[in-house]
């Protein structure tokens, strides 16, 4: 057990090497981070010359990884090129935004999930069965931004026309202390998210438990007698769970880097709208510690749950 | 229940097995896949939508898709128009016609790439193992630590650093889509990499290739002869799957502004201009290329779904 985690944390942290060099030679090379100073007028060509030495962008680009990485390992991360802010600054603005969006979302989703998996399975080939299945095909074949850009067209725009209370669909003119507010600002997005999430989870559990009532230990409880409530309950639900842990598990640090395209759409003011805006501005130090801080957590996520899922299934042996 | 339907499988393939005395491995896999009434629904929208898109390119000329009347913008549906315009006036159906024809060419060539790739570097790891499959296991788990929007994003803007040269000398659709394709493709080979591995890693055990070995066969020969024909089944149904995925992918990014660059039409990028005149109503320039979008994705996914089925023969037909 200790030898299987101290080995794969060896991997993780070749994995996260190799995250950062193919992350720095992506976002340092995509774009010139001095090109907002080449139209102003006050900045003369010596001037941005003399800027790029003292930010050290004309040294070889393995010096300019390296310096980045000596500090992003003492935490930090930098400053914006553009906002002038330290980036961790940054995106602990942002974080917190993002995780009361994300975690909404998510809790939502896997209660709704959960129970239109469990209707779907038990009474499976039923009508009822048949709307969900076709409802959640349908749903994981969506873009997440035709249920935004239709949300916003019933619930602000029609529902205003129509004179009724309408949903805002963003701009950032509230401030997070004023809780009605929030609430109001994440119905929307809230709703687009729990409908594509839904789709994928509620098809997953679905066939998870359909797989698990197939099995032997099942039949031998229905033997026994046990009410099917009893045997759904005690025994399905339970081993059922297991991969939708993992899958879960592996979702979580996803979250982190929050919904962009969401985000985006309902101006809401998180990590994957950061990220979005400063890599149009080709800002390499922002885009870089966002992608750093969210692709650690999925590296670290992946152990943690393959760790916990040795422990909640004996079956399985570590090597 | 579940017990039936285990039992009506188990001798559904029965049947299929002992009606013709001596069925080929492909008329198997075609009986199975003809019983799939999802998958064939599938097929058929596929057949429709291609259908659609060859035909109206027939009877449209481009030069009515990239039309700019601006005295007809954001007209409704009407009979001249007949999905509509957008902000500029240019016919929505027209636009439909060959956005589809991008988005299925984006899809098809960046899906190629996807194979190309992730077939050579799960083979090549599975084959030779060692620190060639540590090292490129690392970098495909260092690819998947990046959530995928994030790697699209910063790998888009690497590599479309150098199409605004390009631009100016009016190249410019050509150089965006090309580049669309190339990002795709580079950032989904991933998952393919893995099961390729695995599938590659089972194979190379067994007998027939260590007689292909003591027959003298070079490395090349016993991995393109041998090992990719076997693993082929997976490759088509991962090809299937990725083509649904590869054209979700060039929506998103098309809708970020960062793909298809207009006036060359994808069901992306129209989307991208109803999302500023959404707020006026103007549903019918969301619903139109969402439509598309969706019926694509998802006839592709059913169609996917059944030959998972049909080359499998063990698995499950709950989905």
């Amino acid at each position: 057990m200790w030898s299987y985690l101290a080995r794969r944390l060896v991997q993780a942290l070749f994995t996260l090497l190799i995250i950062t060099i193919l992350c720095f030679i992506l976002t340092r090379l995509s774009a010139d981070p001095l090109a907002q100073y080449a139209t102003n007028p006050n900045m003369s060509a010596e001037d941005r010359a003399a800027l790029r030495e003292r930010l050290g962008l004309n040294r070889p680009l393995p010096v300019q990884y390296l310096r980045w990485l000596g500090l992003a390992v003492q935490g930090e991360l930098g400053n914006s090129f553009f906002s002038k802010q330290p980036v961790s600054t940054m995106i602990a603005q942002r974080l917190p935004m993002t995780i009361v969006l994300m975690v909404t979302a998510e809790i939502i989703t896997l209660a709704i999930a959960l129970t239109l998996g469990i209707i779907s399975a038990v009474k499976q080939y039923s009508f009822l069965d048949n709307l969900i299945t076709t409802f959640s095909f349908i749903g994981y074949s969506m873009p997440i931004f035709f249920i935004a850009l239709g949300l916003i067209l019933i619930f602000a725009v029609k529902f205003k026309q129509m004179g009724w209370p309408y949903m805002p669909t963003g701009a950032d003119i509230w401030s997070p202390k004023d809780m009605g507010q929030l609430v109001r600002h994440m119905v929307l997005p809230v709703l687009a998210l729990v409908i594509i999430t839904t789709a994928n989870y509620s098809r997953f559990i679905r066939s998870s438990i359909l797989e698990v009532l197939g099995m032997d230990y099942v039949r031998t409880a229905r033997a026994k007698g046990l009410t099917e409530r009893a045997v759904l309950y005690k025994h399905a639900l339970r081993n059922a769970a297991l991969p939708f842990v993992t899958i879960v598990g592996l979702d979580i640090p996803y979250l982190l880097g929050g919904a962009l395209v969401t985000e985006s759409v309902f101006a809401w003011p998180g990590m994957g709208r950061l990220f979005w805006e400063y890599a149009q501005r080709g800002d390499f130090p922002v885009v870089l510690g966002v992608l750093l801080i969210v692709s650690t957590a999925v590296v670290l996520f992946t152990i943690i749950t393959d760790m916990v899922y040795t422990l909640v299934d004996p079956r399985i042996r570590l090597g | 229940m579940s017990t039936d339907t285990l039992n009506s499988r188990g001798i559904s393939t029965l049947k299929a097995e002992s009606t013709g005395a001596a069925l080929t491995p492909r008329q198997l896999i075609w009986r199975r896949f003809r019983k799939h009434k999802m998958a064939l629904a599938g097929g058929i929208g596929i057949a429709l939508l291609l259908l659609f898109i060859i035909v109206g390119s027939i009877f449209i000329p481009l030069e009515k898709a990239n039309y700019v009347d601006l005295k007809a913008h954001l007209a409704p549906p009407s009979a001249e128009h007949w999905l509509g315009t957008d902000s500029t006036g240019r016919d929505s159906f027209s636009r439909v016609v060959y956005g589809g024809q991008i988005s299925l060419i984006v899809g098809i060539l960046a899906v190629v790439i996807e194979i190309c790739v992730g077939t050579l570097i799960g083979g090549v790891a599975a084959y030779y193992g060692g620190w060639v499959d540590a090292l490129l296991m690392r970098f495909t788990e260092a690819m998947l630590s990046i959530p995928s929007l994030f790697l699209l994003i910063v790998l888009g803007k690497f590599l479309g650093r150098d199409v605004q040269t390009i631009e100016i000398f009016g190249l410019s659709f050509s150089g965006s889509v090309g580049i669309v394709i190339l990002v795709i493709g580079l950032t989904s080979w991933m998952y393919l990499a893995r099961i390729v591995r695995a599938n590659v890693l089972s194979l190379k055990e067994m007998d027939y290739i260590s007689a292909a070995r003591s027959l003298g066969a070079s490395n090349s020969r016993i991995f393109f002869s041998h090992l990719v024909p076997n693993t082929l089944g997976i490759i088509i149904v991962s090809a299937t799957l990725g083509l649904a995925g590869a054209i979700l992918m060039e929506a998103y990014v098309s809708f970020l502004g960062l793909g298809v660059q207009p006036p060359t039409a994808s069901w992306g990028n129209m989307l991208t201009s109803a999302q500023s005149f959404i707020q006026r109503g103007a549903w019918w320039m969301w619903v139109f290329p969402s439509m598309f979008i969706i019926v694509t994705i998802l006839s592709i996914n059913l169609m996917g779904d059944g030959m998972r089925d049909a080359f499998d023969p063990h698995s499950s037909r709950h989905m």
